[in-house]
């Protein structure tokens, strides 16, 4: 019996974390701001990020800021599709060393068709979905589907959510918890005041013995990064990504500045 | 299409009779759920149990009672129509929303809400609006209870709905047109869940429609129920009995569930609901949700949605801003699974055709929304000759003067 593939997603952050550096989880939008430059941009990604969750556009994307807005209308604009995307990950030449997520609210998903989606997505060498429109409550058929498949479901806990309801969450999380650093849309810069350190101590806590913790939304700057060393295994970055990829800009060069010491 | 077998069909329908929908998940059959960002589920469990506790509360009852009786107007009357009996050899009845305060049923959802938010300790509320009449209904609300309220309205709907803009900021609201998505009600709501998810606490989210994540529909429907209870004792006392047939537009479906609900029991009563046919059949030219589109999952609720094979979300056509919409309230699309509640669509010349008609027979200038239930309500006379038939009059029509003088009125004036 070999371990699930979801594994391999806690494995590389708490690899890196181990280092004393916090992992880095990266978000791109496939297919933005070019259909033609995505595995392109994957491929850069993937080799400064420890694990890289992948943006599958929706139409009405209700818990993202305007970057990620902005990002999905583009790449539906493109014409990118979930089916597009999973074929465009099996034809990539050279599988990336990071794990791979896909990022989705749960429309399309049941579009693809949850009996069909789990091993299309493990034959594309996707380990893992984070849905943000899909509550614990809600998840236990996608939840199922995937795990036949070794694939895993992150959950997602906030600074709301009581400590009885976090435990359950963090202990139900496959691959890691994200731990959503404040009330709030993607995108919008946050300071990391102890309150929100507190928190994030306190998933860490609720998730002690199982998968790492990784703190996510509004995380743009080496500065934040900083504040969240030794307190979390790892921090998502997207929004600040996604902007970066449409200035065109290096986005190993940027990954790689948010973990440099000062 | 989710397809269920007769005697399921007939459980199903007792049990919805029985009052079991929506059950402990929050599901009308397979229909309903919560599907929300982790950040609102303790804002929902809160909004549940306060739903819960004070729509039985004999106090919140007697308050909201007052409130609908002595500021709403309520019970609005049942209008007798002889003159479209007489065209449509029928019986007609029009329930009177156009009457209530601020000129439409959503008023019945607001100041129950507004209310609640009160109770629940909020400390502003924000709403979504589509024609504008749930914008203003919020904005008159929560000044008369005392919270401030912020709306969100697509640029399009700002534009074509001007009159109500105005209306809202003179209630004492802020408008927040809305250029993200389509610009219409769906990215009203994105919008408006957008800032409630910034402030779970404080925020309280007054949703118009019998749409969204559990237990908004439950409670839309509870606080509209008023609609169908006054029609049906008015009928039996005015008419002389229970009608043939009730007929209700449906957009997210709020009228049409406040009135279709008390008459569901009475299986012998028709009920029709008729969607926004707009220009054409096909997607992207109509809001006929049930007539056109497939489950899914869209702003909290598994339901039925006019999208693509790739589950993207598709942009709707229709002229009346408060049909515009690619969702259903969940219970709608499980009174059309267990056969109940029979659904329908009327295009946008149909309607407007209808809409001329009820002014000149009856001296009632109704909302565009409204008037597509009327074709329904024709088309169901047609094929029963003599039969009595109530339509819901949801809204009056002078919010929709800027689009009837670029339609109806165009080269009259």
């Amino acid at each position: 019996m070999t371990a699930p593939l979801h594994e391999s997603i806690g494995r590389a952050i708490r690899t890196r974390a181990a280092t004393g550096e916090p992992a880095l989880v990266a978000f791109l939008t496939a297919g933005f701001p070019t259909r033609e430059g995505f595995r392109d941009a994957l491929a850069r990604v993937a080799a400064a990020a420890d694990v890289v969750e992948i943006g599958v556009p929706f139409t009405d994307p209700m818990a993202d800021g305007m970057t990620i807005q902005r990002a999905s209308r583009g790449a539906l604009a493109n014409g990118v599709t979930l089916r597009w995307i999973l074929d465009e990950l099996r034809a990539l030449p050279e599988r990336p060393a990071a794990p791979l997520l896909l990022m989705s609210y749960l429309n399309p998903l049941l579009a693809y068709g949850l009996d069909r989606l789990p091993a299309d997505a493990r034959s594309a060498g996707v380990a893992g979905c984070i849905v943000p429109d899909l509550p614990y409550e809600e998840c236990a058929d996608l939840k199922a589907a995937l795990e036949s498949q070794g694939l895993g479901l992150v959950q997602m806990v906030t600074p709301v959510t009581p400590p009885a309801r976090l435990g359950r969450l963090a202990r139900e999380a496959r691959g890691f918890v994200y731990a959503v650093t404040m009330t709030g849309t993607t995108g919008r810069n946050v300071a990391v005041p102890d309150a929100v350190r507190d928190y994030l101590g306190r998933a860490k806590a609720a998730a002690a013995g199982g998968v790492p913790v990784c703190a996510g939304f509004g995380i743009r700057s080496r500065e934040q990064v900083e504040r969240l060393r030794g307190v979390v295994d790892g921090v998502v970055v997207g929004s600040a990504l996604v902007e970066v990829l449409e200035r065109g800009e290096d986005p190993a060069a940027f990954l790689a500045a948010l973990r440099d010491k000062a | 299409m989710i397809e269920t077998r007769f005697e399921d069909r007939m459980a199903l329908l007792e049990a919805e009779i029985a009052g079991r929908f929506p059950d402990a998940r929050g599901r009308f059959g397979p229909y309903g759920g919560r599907y929300v960002p982790e950040t609102l589920v303790p804002a929902l469990d809160r909004l549940e149990e306060g739903v819960r506790r004070w729509l039985a509360d004999p106090q919140f009852q007697a308050e909201l009672g007052a409130q609908l009786n002595t500021w709403v107007g309520r019970p609005t009357p049942l209008t007798h129509a002889p003159t479209l009996s007489a065209r449509w050899n029928a019986s007609v009845w029009l329930k009177r929303e156009d009457l209530a305060h601020t000129g439409a049923h959503k008023i019945n959802n607001a100041i129950g809400q507004a209310l609640l938010a009160k109770r629940l300790g909020a400390k502003r509320v924000v709403a979504e609006t589509g024609a504008g009449q749930h914008g203003v209904a919020s904005a008159a609300a929560c000044a008369r209870v005392g919270l401030p309220c912020t709306v969100y309205m697509g640029a399009v709907d700002c534009e074509r709905q001007a009159p109500n803009v105005g209306r809202m900021k003179l209630l004492g609201a802020t408008v927040v047109p809305v250029t993200s998505g389509d610009q219409t009600l769906r990215a009203a709501v994105d919008e408006a869940l957008r800032d409630w998810v910034s402030d779970p606490d404080g925020t309280y989210y007054l949703l118009g429609s019998a749409i969204g994540p559990h237990p908004y529909p439950y409670l839309v429907r509870e606080l509209q129920s008023a609609i169908g209870r006054e029609t049906r004792a008015q009928m039996l006392a005015q008419a002389g009995g229970l009608p043939d047939a009730v007929v209700a537009c449906v957009g997210g479906g709020s009228n049409s569930i406040g009135m279709f609900h008390p008459f569901v029991a009475d299986t012998g009563v028709e009920l029709i609901g008729v969607e926004a046919g707009g220009r054409g059949s096909a997607l992207g030219d109509n809001s006929a949700t049930l007539s056109f589109g497939r489950p899914g999952v869209l702003q909290g609720a598994y339901s039925i949605l006019l999208q693509d094979d790739n589950g993207q979300i598709q942009e709707t056509h229709s002229v009346s801003a408060g049909l515009d919409y690619p969702g259903v309230g969940p219970e709608h699309s499980f009174l059309m699974s267990i056969g109940r509640v029979r659904y329908e669509y009327a295009t946008d010349d149909e309607s407007l055709e209808a809409l001329a008609e009820c002014c000149e027979a009856e001296g009632i200038l109704s909302a565009i929304e409204t008037s597509h239930a009327y074709v329904g309500a024709r088309k169901y006379a047609s094929r029963r000759p003599g039969a009595r038939i109530v339509i819901c009059l949801s809204g009056r029509g002078d919010k929709d003067m800027p689009t009837l003088q670029r339609t109806l009125l165009k080269g009259k004036l």
